[in-house]
């Protein structure tokens, strides 16, 4: 196997996982594998879990029972190099308010050194050019929701784990989204996402149902 | 650039488009000193027995009122959660924060208190000691309200809650910054009171950013 290939290896297990919140189960012995060119979409009504179990595949929550291996390792040990692996996004998107998207962007970026002229591309790409230098409380929800998308284009990193992307983006701005997502899975990445929206047309989706709220 | 270097320049950015939020604990700072010639005994004999206090006071709340928001627009709109998922250390986050923070409030703080001695009638020989033990222990006041501002980050209205965490620690820097003034006004050795300031910051940048990064990991994991 070629380094380069090595680099872009996915390989995310987690086994017997068990969480609970507030004295209720919100799954139980769940076991979820996503490797090269896996799209998982986590399905279920609110207060299922989503968000748990994605921020738990992040790495960003310690607190269930089982295990999780990126790679064959512990996550929780090569944590380091997994975040370099992989993308997060939150439904809270850390845009600033009072900073111009290209500002915002170079921020969300920085953990991969992306230059200067590749993220101006990239602004292009989510529609947003012409507004490279209007602060952030000047565009709307769906324009800020793009400045937070935009990474998608520039970051290199081959795992993608995202919370309800499609949230306040119009028509065009799902379409190209679910492009985004068509792609980078036909190139050997993976994705790893919660939503609402059917994601039908593409054609590796698979599905996980976490259970419903109601005991 | 580093996640650290980038973060620094960007809350340094934030902090020069919304100048009201670092202008006003300076404004405080101003005022307590302008207004109190005229509340107390204006003689310049009096006021220059308790200018170095004085100055120190209004320097130490100048900086709480400060300190409330210093994580909470993080946690809010999921910068902090950006940060956790980087992989980065949140040392790193701590202590670029409480950097960026004593740039914007104890080091103007400690550029203007020679105009603040000079309404107070500080005597002379003072002005390098009140200079000295600002440029010292506000680094500190930035570094321990880090800790107290990390913990209380997911509540809404923390900043009672923070001033009662907080105050108690920042009492023994106000005393020997206080003391290491009105000794150098009279014309006393203040090498001791500095020296202890110096050790408290070199303990507070140790120590302090890993109880800020603790706290602040509680915060995330909701």
């Amino acid at each position: 196997m070629t380094a380069q290939k090595r680099a872009s290896q996915i390989e995310l297990t987690a086994n017997s996982l068990t969480c609970e919140r507030d004295d209720r189960v919100l799954f139980e012995q769940l076991s979820v594998h996503v490797a090269n060119g896996d799209l998982l979409q986590l399905v279920g009504p609110n207060g299922a879990g989503k968000t748990t179990l994605l921020r738990l595949l992040a790495g960003l929550n310690q607190d269930f029972d089982g295990d999780v291996f990126w790679r064959g390792e512990p996550l929780q040990r090569v944590y380091a190099s997994y975040a370099h692996q992989r993308l997060y996004m939150g439904h809270l998107s850390a845009v600033k308010r009072a900073l111009t998207p290209i500002e915002n962007l170079r921020w969300l970026t920085s953990q991969w050194n992306v230059a200067d002229d590749i993220l101006w591309q990239a602004l292009e790409q989510v529609s947003l050019a012409g507004y490279e230098e209007t602060v952030c409380q000047q565009l709307s929800a769906g324009q800020q929701r793009r400045v937070a998308l935009a990474r998608l284009c520039v970051c290199p990193a081959p795992l993608w784990i995202l919370d309800e992307p499609f949230t306040a983006l119009d028509h065009y701005g799902v379409s190209w989204l679910e492009q985004q997502l068509e792609q980078h899975v036909a190139k050997g990445g993976a994705v790893i996402i919660t939503s609402h929206h059917a994601l039908q047309g593409i054609p590796s989706l698979r599905q996980l149902e976490l259970g419903s709220v109601h005991p | 650039m580093s996640l650290i270097g980038s973060t620094i320049k960007r809350d340094l950015l934030l902090a020069a488009r919304n100048p009201g939020e670092w202008a006003n604990p300076l404004m405080f700072f101003l005022m307590v000193a302008a207004l109190f010639p005229l509340a107390v005994d204006p003689a310049p004999a009096f006021l220059a027995k308790i200018a170095g206090g004085v100055i120190w006071v209004a320097a130490l709340l100048a900086t709480l009122l400060s300190l409330d928001g210093l994580f909470r627009a993080d946690v809010e709109d999921g910068s902090l959660e950006q940060w956790l998922a980087s992989g980065e250390s949140l040392y790193g986050m701590a202590l670029g924060k409480a950097l960026v923070h004593w740039c914007i409030s104890g080091l103007p703080l400690t550029l203007m208190s020679p105009v603040l001695g000079l309404m107070l009638a500080l005597p002379t020989d003072a002005y390098g000691a009140l200079v000295l033990s600002l440029a010292v222990g506000t680094p500190i006041l930035s570094l321990l309200g880090a800790v107290g501002a990390a913990l209380t980050a997911s509540v809404r209205s923390g900043g009672l809650l923070l001033t009662l965490l907080i105050l108690p620690l920042y009492i023994p820097v106000l005393i020997f910054a206080a003391s290491a003034v009105y000794h150098a006004g009279i014309g006393m050795p203040y090498n001791g009171q500095v020296a202890m300031l110096g050790a408290m910051l070199a303990l507070a940048l140790a120590l302090t950013p890993f109880a800020a990064a603790a706290a602040l990991k509680l915060n995330l994991s909701r």
